[in-house]
């Protein structure tokens, strides 16, 4: 027998659709020693989930394997039936999945959820198995654990729910723990508290552990050794250090170069050869406006009260110029969605007044302000390109809707030059305009809406994370697009993220927010560098970064 | 949790006060309905075709219907404010009595018939789910097509045929009871509980022989839709994530399947259990009249025809309270059934 605890030789795993079978994993071979921790790299499609499914026996209907072998403890795990695979679910490898609130059942209190899993595994009482889900409450460190056992998923919070999905994996301490893209979805600085936890936990019981994640930051963190996927094959397996320095394969350099690190800029996120035609834009010296122009944009003392009373936002001012970028950054609950719908006029303030371009527009209504001439300068890019496109109205329509409800155009010849040059811009080939949202792939997506909101060619544009839902590559791109969308037609962008390293790329200033307040705000590259409260700080160090040697620069 | 029952009590009391509008605006409807609807009552009481006019004039001052329809609607009210249903002209008898001698037989039947239902469609739902495309799917599918295509009366028909006629199994299907056996005490109303309480296991069993038939027939034309819903429910419950993770740590086939996705399942199917119930108890009027059934809607059908108000404005009113109460119990049931609920 090896040493290796699992090994995965040319596996193979196909789905089949309504098109045929299609392979999902093509001939993926890896291995995991006892107690390591190895990091599994690659962005959607890549076939990282599947292989973690297949390994744990959870791939569903459709999928099967048809090749290849994996050998837990020198056993094919691909041919186990019945009780001797679940045995091994749970008790000897298990798995801790993206969004932990789903992944709990909604009308099953916590405390049972984890004593079911025990009670699978051990010949225990009822009462000791309780005691068992008490101590697991306690280890994975949450508080007032007696009471928190009759809890429902709906009334703890995202990082909660992950840590009770973390307490019933780790219940039967398993050898090995497959942890598919834990955190994504979490706040940063949850993200790095559950992080820690769970290599702590890891660590402890001498678990070893596959961590699927799309971000390379994070595996860099925690792990030895990465493996990096890409359409189903592995193409490169390193330690994070000589993957950062020195990637081999063209994927893993495009990913390595699309990851946001904390000192790269926009332009450094593609490779070479797509970064001329950038160079030029950034070449051109931006206007200068004359001294005393009035800001574009300037929020007084705006405040929003939901029913409870408590204020989801308050006394919150600032200004904005004509073509500027502002970040708006902070935890989930601090009151940056709400402040950007205010902003938009998609809900209104409780008090405090906007003012744009002189005018003020904070009261009027915003049931009223589709009929606002103003409407057209504010446009809005929102965080899922899936939910927010209309699924019956093809690319065109999409586009074309704001000009005809806004703009008053009619159909004809002039409305399709509009919405073509505007599908130019943003770079999206005409042949897709007639597809519908469906037919369309994330990034392709992302550019519709964004060619939405600039079709009336605004003057403001209000971006609600609009990249949370993409790849990084992709995620690279769209950044890039906005910054040259800034640039060459001199739109303000007011930029909503929870992440801290895409707004210090693309914003000249940022304004962090905790509890519907500002905490901090200012140029962003001072304000990342040499932040000046503790809260920014822990946003800041919470952020996983890549260490980049010397030698990434001379090969980029 | 701390205030669960008391908040229960007091939602509840919150959803009856706010139905009572609707409550009143049913009442007022079949008032002003049963006065628009072509017949005179004055005349189908009359002694007989050849009566008087002033016979009937009397008769009409009698009833009080010579007076204007507002001032009717004003006494009607008042009635029903002191509890009062009126008389029903058919039988004589007050029309609260009436009902109350006739409610328990048909919510016996309703009862029982939902309950066939649901022992039959969430086990075929469940089992069509588990296996989706495969022939068990298919015939489930089947099976609750041909349940719904063929009406309750022909399928109570078909049933009297087969039960009674051909095999002999069941007694004849004319009413409650048979005529020699002796009632019950009357506790509950509900025969085949009657018969349980009063220890005669006999008589007992003499009941359900009469019930079990119309039971069916009604049971097997919304077996469909709860079936239906079952499975779909079921299917996304099967796929959520959350089974997947009760699989990952190798709970048994069993408790995946019980007690994480049917559990779940069940929310969507309590609600439309309510709405089928209160469908079939308005609808159960085709098997009361097939199987002689002594139950309220036949009740009202028959008042009806024969243009007696009071009756048919006593069902209508007793049919909306019971949805009202109805729709109550499925909130109740469904708030202690998905804590996510009980929140708001």
């Amino acid at each position: 027998m090896s040493e290796d605890l699992l090994r995965i030789d040319d596996l193979h795993v196909a789905f089949s659709t309504r098109r045929g079978m299609v392979e999902a994993v093509r001939g993926v071979t890896l291995t995991v020693k006892a107690g390591e921790m190895l990091g599994l790299v690659g962005e959607s499609g890549s076939g990282k989930s599947v292989t973690g499914f297949a390994t744990t026996r959870l791939l569903d209907a459709a999928g099967r394997v048809t090749g290849g072998k994996i050998l837990f403890r020198g056993q094919d795990v691909t041919k186990l039936r019945g009780d001797d695979l679940r045995q091994l679910q749970g008790a000897a490898m298990s798995m801790i999945f993206q969004n932990p609130r789903a992944a709990l059942n909604p009308i099953r209190a916590i405390g049972l959820q984890i004593a079911d899993a025990i009670l699978t595994h051990k010949r225990i009482s009822k009462e000791a198995a309780r005691a068992e889900a008490l101590d697991l409450l306690r280890a994975v460190q949450i508080r007032d654990p007696e009471q928190r056992m009759n809890a429902y998923p709906h009334e703890l919070s995202g990082g909660m729910c992950q840590r009770v999905m973390i307490a019933i994996a780790i219940s039967c301490n398993p050898a090995l723990l497959i942890a598919d893209e834990p955190t994504t979805g979490l706040d940063v600085t949850t993200q790095k508290v559950v992080m820690d936890l769970l290599a702590d936990i890891a660590a402890a019981r001498g678990m070893a552990t596959i961590l699927i994640t799309h971000d390379l930051g994070l595996a860099a963190r925690y792990c030895r050794r990465i493996a990096v996927m890409e359409r189903g094959r592995i193409v490169e397996e390193a330690s994070p250090g000589k993957l950062f320095s020195a990637p081999q394969h063209a994927y893993t350099r495009r990913l390595v170069a699309a990851s946001p690190t904390a000192t790269s800029r926009i332009e450094d996120l593609v490779t070479e050869e797509e970064r001329e035609r950038y160079n030029a834009i950034l070449d051109k010296p931006r206007p200068v406006l004359p001294h005393g122009t009035p800001p574009l944009l300037e929020v007084r003392k705006l405040a929003k009260r939901f029913d409870q009373g408590s204020a989801a936002v308050a006394d919150f001012s600032m200004t904005m110029a004509g073509g500027e970028s502002v970040g708006l950054v902070g935890e989930s609950g601090s009151g940056k969605s709400t402040t950007s719908r205010m902003i938009c006029r998609l809900i209104d303030p409780s008090e405090g007044d906007i003012v744009f371009d002189g005018q003020s527009i904070g009261h009027v209504a915003s049931r009223d302000f589709h009929r606002s001439p103003l409407r057209k300068e504010i446009q809005m890019v929102f965080q899922d390109p899936n939910e927010s496109l209309n699924p019956r109205f093809t690319a065109f329509d999409c586009i074309a809707h704001p000009l005809m409800r806004l703009d008053g155009m009619r159909t004809g010849e002039a409305l399709r030059q509009r919405v073509e040059e505007c599908a130019q811009r943003v770079g999206l080939p005409l042949d897709l305009l007639p597809r519908f949202p469906h037919q369309l792939s994330g990034g392709q997506k992302a550019r519709v809406g964004i060619a939405r909101a600039i079709a009336c060619r605004p003057r403001l544009l209000v971006l609600d994370e609009p990249t949370a839902a993409l790849d990084v590559s992709v995620q690279a791109v769209v950044l890039q697009l906005l910054d040259r969308l800034r640039r060459e037609n001199d739109i303000a962008l007011l930029f909503v993220s929870h992440d801290l390293n895409v707004v210090r790329m693309l914003c000249d200033r940022t304004i962090v927010l905790r509890n519907g307040g500002i905490v901090e705000q200012g140029e962003s590259r001072a304000l990342f560098d040499n932040p000046k409260t503790d809260y920014t700080r822990r946003l800041v160090e919470a952020i996983p970064h890549i260490e980049t040697g010397p030698t990434l620069a001379a090969a980029l | 949790m701390k205030t669960g029952l008391g908040a229960t009590i007091i939602r509840a009391g919150r959803r009856l006060l706010s139905s009572l509008p609707a409550l009143f605006g049913v009442l007022v409807f079949t008032f002003l309905l049963m006065r628009v609807l072509p017949g005179d009552p004055a005349v189908f009481f009359a002694s007989g075709p050849n009566a008087g006019k002033e016979e009937i004039e009397q008769i009409r001052k009698q009833m009080g219907l010579n007076k204007s329809v507002p001032e009717q609607l004003v006494f009607y009210l008042s009635d029903i404010g002191h509890g009062n249903l009126g008389r029903s002209m058919m039988t004589g008898q007050p029309v609260l009595k009436d009902l109350r001698e006739r409610l328990p037989a048909s919510l016996e039947l309703t009862f029982t018939a939902l309950l066939i239902a649901l022992i039959a469609a969430v086990p075929l739902g469940v089992v069509a789910a588990l296996r989706p495309g495969s022939i068990v799917d298919h015939s489930v599918r089947l099976f609750c097509a041909l349940g719904v295509c063929v009406p309750t009366f022909v399928s109570g028909l078909l049933l009297i045929y087969v039960f009674y006629y051909l095999l002999g199994l069941s007694p004849d299907p004319t009413g409650r009871i048979d005529v020699f056996t002796s009632l019950p005490p009357q506790h509950t109303g509900f025969l085949s509980i009657d018969f349980l309480l009063a220890g005669d296991l006999e008589g007992w069993w003499a009941a359900c022989k009469q019930l079990i038939l119309p039971a069916v027939s009604m049971a097997l034309f919304v077996i469909a839709p709860l079936a239906r819903i079952t499975r779909a429910s079921m299917l996304v419950s099967l796929g959520s994530d959350f089974v997947r993770t009760a699989r990952s740590v190798g709970l048994s086939w069993r408790k995946v399947v019980v007690t994480y996705a049917l559990r779940n399942a069940i929310l969507p199917v309590i609600t439309i259990a309510g709405i089928v119930f209160s469908t079939m108890l308005g609808a159960n009027v085709l098997v009361e009249k097939v199987f002689s059934w002594p139950g309220v809607a036949s009740y009202a059908l028959d008042a009806l025809l024969s243009s007696d108000y009071a009756p048919v404005q006593g069902f209508v009113l007793l049919m909306a309270s019971l949805f009202v109460l109805v729709n109550l119990v499925v909130d109740i049931c469904y708030g202690i059934a998905d804590p996510r609920v009980s929140i708001e």
